[in-house]
């Protein structure tokens, strides 16, 4: 489609994706060849990078480098499961509130407003400290229920805007159910929507996850980019200069949340050449 | 001019706010009239005094403020899903925006196959096909080279005779055009003009055309509604409309339209 030849004209996102592409199969193909496990302690406390190891070694004498990719592995699986349910909840009550408006919409609306309101770190304590043993799907999910609102209001706005157009008062004409309707006439119109704010969602909830992670609220038992953060702050490697324990995590993260930004920007302009100054 | 007395719809102090306090707007204030089974009606009006609304209204894709629609004798201000789709048997709709009617995602077959969901129908799809076939030839389009399209390969004219196909599939008692031709290149108007209007003939439909055009709605229609802010101003036969207007603003809208105001004034 003509769509997918622009997106592959603009820069911006070629390099978000091709950047988030690299990252991705690095996090998941590296542990599936190697056999290393990131939580072995194979050296002493803090050593610097040598050849033996790359990035040197961490509070726990562990292969920090081993656990950077293992940890990227884990903060985008937690990224993208969260990213999925916070859209699936999002686009959902989005597209009822949007198109049904009155009452369902006064209700709805109110929901997401709550959840807007609620800071929603307060929420994630909550929730995580409640549960004992955290995986990386619980993670996601506890990120993802907290993080529809904003996706939900973003698609209110879209399909109330789509509500009124011709082919809609068409389809309702013809019998459709509503739920035909907002599958058929209304999603496919603001699918690139949906598609950025999935994007947004699975870097801010990348990042949530290294900030919940750092105050030791983050996933149980598993290496993760923000745990990582969290054991360096706890065992002072900022004090003792290991500098490979923290900096390479945050680079990671930052990698991370800008190739996907970027990728973004990239699509808003394809979507919405208007905004092009 | 075949028409019969028999009423087929009324509107009753229909009215029409959209929002609320310092922001609301009153689309359609207190509206009423009736339409005879067979005629064709005009709603005529410029821009914003609420025709669509009134379109919508009556459709029941829209909710009214207050007022009463009366169809067949039947009161159909709330009624509900299932009855809206007997309700949507008998009234149909051709809009404005021959663009914004597609689905851009769907082939042009699959608004016309749609229409059978009115209908609970047992037709096959082979019957469906000939039928929609049948039907795309009565609007003077070869099936084979419009029904596999996609809405933006087909020309405004091309998607507003597959519009008309539809109503024509459906055959309502009450078709409602909501500015059919506004949006059509002049040269192609005529033509799309007289299709529809061809159904009142072929289908024995009824027919309520809106336009802001008060010279084409002379043209096609039996009795004319002029409709300013929201308001009715004024009814009457198109020929009492245009040569003795009564109110002021319909007075306006006849000069407005210089070579009506020569051909009919002076004679
Ligand atoms: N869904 C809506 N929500 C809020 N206001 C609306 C809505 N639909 C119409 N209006 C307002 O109601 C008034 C009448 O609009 P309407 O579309 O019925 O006019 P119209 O006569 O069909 O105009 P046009 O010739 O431009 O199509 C306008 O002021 C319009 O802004
Ligand atoms: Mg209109």
């Amino acid at each position: 489609m003509s769509i997918i030849k622009l997106l592959l004209k603009s820069p911006k996102f070629l390099i978000g994706f091709g950047l988030f592409v690299f990252l991705l199969l690095t996090a998941f193909i590296y542990p599936a060849v190697s056999t290393k496990d990131p939580l072995d302690m194979v050296g002493f406390m803090y050593e610097p990078p040598s050849s033996t190891f790359l990035l040197g070694t961490d509070n726990f004498g562990r292969d920090v480098f081993v656990e950077l990719i293992h940890g990227m592995k884990s903060s985008i699986i937690i990224g993208l499961f969260s990213g999925l349910i916070a859209t699936a909840i999002g686009i959902t009550i989005g597209l009822f509130a949007g198109y049904k408006g009155g009452m369902v919409d006064n209700i709805l609306n109110s929901i997401t407003n709550i959840f807007l309101v609620i800071p929603p770190f307060v929420i994630l304590i909550l929730i995580t400290v409640s549960i004992e043993s955290r995986s990386l799907l619980t993670m996601g999910l506890v990120l993802g229920i907290t993080s529809w609102p904003w996706t939900a209001r973003a698609v209110r706005a879209q399909s109330l805007s789509l509500r009124n157009r011709e082919h809609v008062d068409i389809a309702r004409l013809n019998g459709a159910s509503t739920f035909e309707i907002i599958v058929k006439e209304i999603m496919p119109y603001i699918l690139s929507y949906i598609f950025m704010a999935f994007i947004i969602q699975v870097a801010s909830a990348i990042l949530s996850e290294a900030g919940i992670s750092m105050l030791g609220l983050g996933p149980s038992n598993i290496v993760s980019l923000g745990t990582m953060l969290s054991w360096a702050l706890l065992f002072g490697a900022v004090r003792s200069g290991a500098w490979w324990a923290f900096i390479p995590p945050t680079l990671v993260i930052a990698l991370i949340t800008f190739s996907l930004y970027i990728m973004n920007t990239g699509m808003d302009e394809v979507f919405n050449p208007q905004l092009r100054s | 001019m075949a028409q019969n007395t028999e009423e087929i719809i009324r509107v009753e102090n229909l009215t029409k706010v959209f929002g609320s306090g310092k922001k609301a707007v009153k689309a359609v204030n207190k509206i009423n009239f009736s339409i005879k089974r067979g005629e064709i009606v005009s709603l005529v009006g410029q821009s914003g005094s609420g025709k669509t609304t009134v379109t919508r209204l009556i459709l029941r894709l829209l909710k009214e403020t207050e007022g009463k629609i009366i169809f067949e004798g039947k009161d159909v201000t709330n009624i509900k899903s299932e009855e809206k789709k007997e309700y949507w048997k008998k009234v149909q709709a051709i809009f404005q925006d021959p663009y914004a009617s597609f689905n851009i995602f769907s082939p042009v077959k699959k608004v016309l196959l749609d229409t059978f969901k009115l209908f609970n129908s047992s037709y096959s799809k082979k019957e469906k096909e000939k039928l929609i076939c049948e039907t795309l030839e009565s609007v003077n389009l070869r099936p084979e080279e419009v029904v596999d399209k996609y809405p933006f390969e087909l020309s405004g004219g091309q998607r507003q005779r597959i519009m008309i196909a539809r109503a024509h599939l459906i055959r309502p008692q009450l078709l409602l055009a909501d500015e059919p031709t506004s949006m059509i290149d002049a040269n192609l108007r005529s033509g799309i003009l007289e299709l529809l209007l061809s159904l009142r003939d072929t289908d024995g439909c009824t027919i309520m055309f809106v336009t802001h055009d008060l010279g084409l709605a002379y043209y096609v229609s039996d009795r004319i509604f002029i409709m300013h802010e929201g308001e009715i101003v004024e009814e009457g036969s198109a020929n009492k409309i245009i040569t003795a207007p009564e109110h002021p603003y319909t007075k306006q809208l006849i000069k407005d339209v210089p070579k009506l105001s020569e051909e009919w004034l002076t004679s």
